[in-house]
């Protein structure tokens, strides 16, 4: 019953939410819609951090790499085929599908911290590349001028705000919506499965590998097309909108969020975003201070992040967990033998 | 006739001590085979080679005719070779049905081969009956990390069946269980399909009498005595090994 209460609760904030998304940029001034796409894109690329970190037992720093593919695949490439959106979108997921398939024999065999050190050393090694690579990617001056897009053939292109964050917005939720699908399906229990106890998963004759692998490129193929929304959302890039602090921000984030739920990692990446964007007014040069004391207190008072928070609250539905009692020993049995 | 399971001089090491040297074992088809000794026969450490946790450095595992000395656990599990572990090994966070339908998966094979989520309604099919013949129907839908020692340990059969095992590696099952579970435990074990064979280690030796034909004890590292379980009971052999293994 009280289940049933918390969930229906949830579906209501839920949906609260969603209708003050929609109806936000006929609230909202151009600037702050603006704003809220880059938010929102960001908040997608948060979504594939927490597909990795919550559902995979990947830690990752490193979403930014394929998030920067996707962007400048987007920028440099998707533009040249074409003004439309979802052409410019699908070039986008690929590039960040490819990036992320050429780094799993680094990512997926290892584990724990050893992977949020590769990850990050990969979104480092993604930065510098794009900082240096001038003649395609403009250096650290970075490429203005974008050309708006049309989202789709036939419909005009997007010259406002409002409208590009609009588009920002339908895609999100679609993208979002087709993570949830997914991890209902037999890949999302196994992902599941496998961050429990890849052990046993092994054992009962899954190919964890593979799987781990097939999550990893999905992440990418998501943080891609993220990329392809911040290009819509702001028409200009540098390696300034995929650094190290972007990453440590998501993972904040989604650790805030709850990393084992998406639409949490969604709002707490959002969150953290707006927060960080809030405070460069307010607080100048002093953001990453109150992020990193924030961090701390989340760690510390919401170890499972504030989506799970409520579930201490709530009565168990079953005997509380036992512990596995010590294996035998020999000597206890022994007198059977003897007898 | 044949082995369904044949080890041939499998030996392993660690460092100067010999955990396994020369073990020669043969599990028929529907067999159930028991692995007896003091603490530190060798007995796990034979399961795990057997399991493809531990490679041997020395001898060959060979299972339905096939050398499988190679293969890693996931591998031998799709061939058909499922172990239970001294631990209740479930997925705490999915739900016993989840946990058993995640167990049936590689081993499936949906009527309609390409109809998507097939597979997965396959498993769920067969996930029921299994979680009512080891009497947890009624915590279906409970977190496997919510349930107790005992039923996490039914629910580990009920995973390690899901597979359709033909052999099934049993480490240690009453381990940690009360007497009434252990009694339910027997239950469950000799009303296992006679079409998969069963190795099993255990120290409650009643049990190892109750559920096995034949019985292999093993004391440092090698075969001491093999037979049945009248033989291996009044062997004064075996006698005189857990005597010494107890002192």
């Amino acid at each position: 019953m009280r289940d049933e209460v918390i969930r229906r609760g949830r579906g209501a904030v839920g949906a609260l939410v969603l209708a003050g998304l929609v109806v936000a940029p006929w609230v909202v001034d151009d600037y702050t819609a603006a704003i809220l796409a880059r938010t929102l894109a960001l908040a997608l690329v948060g979504v594939s951090v927490a597909l990795l970190t919550g559902v995979a037992g990947m830690p990752t720093l490193g979403q930014t790499a394929p998030y920067a593919a996707g962007a400048y695949a987007c920028a440099v490439l998707g533009s040249q085929i074409s003004d439309v959106g979802v052409v410019q979108l699908a070039v986008a997921a690929v590039a960040g599908a490819v990036l992320a398939a050429l780094t799993v024999p680094l990512v997926v065999p290892a584990r724990g911290v050893i992977v949020l050190m590769i990850t990050l050393a990969i979104g480092e090694l993604v930065v510098t590349v794009l900082g240096r690579w001038r003649s395609v990617t403009g250096g650290t001056d970075g490429l203005a001028g974008i050309a708006p897009v049309r989202p789709f053939w036939g419909l005009p292109v997007l010259a406002t705000d409002q409208a590009r964050y609009l588009y920002t917005l339908i895609v999100v939720a679609t993208l979002v919506g087709a993570v949830l699908l997914l991890l209902r399906t037999r890949a999302g229990l196994l992902l599941r499965a496998g961050r429990d106890d890849e052990t046993r998963l092994r054992a009962s004759g899954h190919r964890v590998p593979l799987q781990l692998s097939g999550a990893h490129v999905a992440a990418g193929a998501i943080a891609g097309a993220a990329g392809s929304l911040l290009v819509v959302a702001q028409q200009y890039i540098s390696p300034a909108d995929f650094g190290f602090d972007t990453s440590a921000l998501l993972l904040l984030g989604v650790v805030i969020g709850g990393t084992a739920s998406v639409g949490g990692a969604l709002v707490g990446a959002a969150l953290v975003i707006a927060v960080r964007d809030w405070l460069f007014g307010v607080l100048p040069g002093h953001a990453p201070l109150v992020l990193g004391a924030l961090f701390v207190a989340t760690v510390y008072l919401l170890p499972t992040g504030v989506n799970r928070a409520r579930g201490r609250l709530r009565p168990p539905s079953a005997p509380a967990s036992q512990p596995d009692p010590p294996p035998a020993r020999d000597h206890a049995t022994v007198p059977e033998l003897r007898a | 006739m044949t082995c369904l399971l044949s080890t041939q001089d499998v030996s392993v090491r660690y460092g100067s001590l010999a955990a396994l040297a020369g073990v020669d074992l043969c599990i028929h088809d529907g067999q159930r085979h028991a692995l007896i000794g003091p603490n530190g026969a060798g007995k796990t450490t034979l399961l795990n080679v057997i399991g493809g946790s531990t490679r041997p450095q020395r001898g060959t595992v060979r299972f339905d005719g096939r050398d499988v000395s190679r293969l890693g656990p996931a591998a031998r599990a799709r061939r058909g070779i499922n172990r239970i572990h001294q631990r209740p090994a479930v997925f705490p966070t999915l739900t016993a049905t989840e946990n058993v339908v995640v167990a049936a998966l590689p081993r499936v094979i949906p009527r309609r081969r390409w109809w998507p989520g097939g597979r997965r309604r396959t498993a769920q099919h067969r996930a029921g009956p299994l979680l009512d013949q080891m009497g947890l129907a009624d915590v279906a839908a409970v977190p496997a990390g919510h349930l107790a020692h005992g039923q996490r340990r039914q629910l580990e059969i009920a995973m390690a069946l899901a597979g359709r095992p033909r052999l099934l590696l049993l480490d240690e099952p009453a381990a940690g269980l009360s007497a009434t579970e252990v009694g339910r435990l027997a239950e469950l074990l000799r009303a296992l399909p006679r079409a998969v064979a069963v190795l099993l280690v255990e120290h409650r030796l009643d049990l190892v009498y109750a559920l096995s034909d034949t019985v292999t004890v093993l004391r440092d590292g090698q075969t001491l005595a093999a037979g049945t379980p009248d033989e291996i009971r009044t062997s004064p052999l075996v006698r005189q090994a857990y005597a010494d293994g107890v002192a």
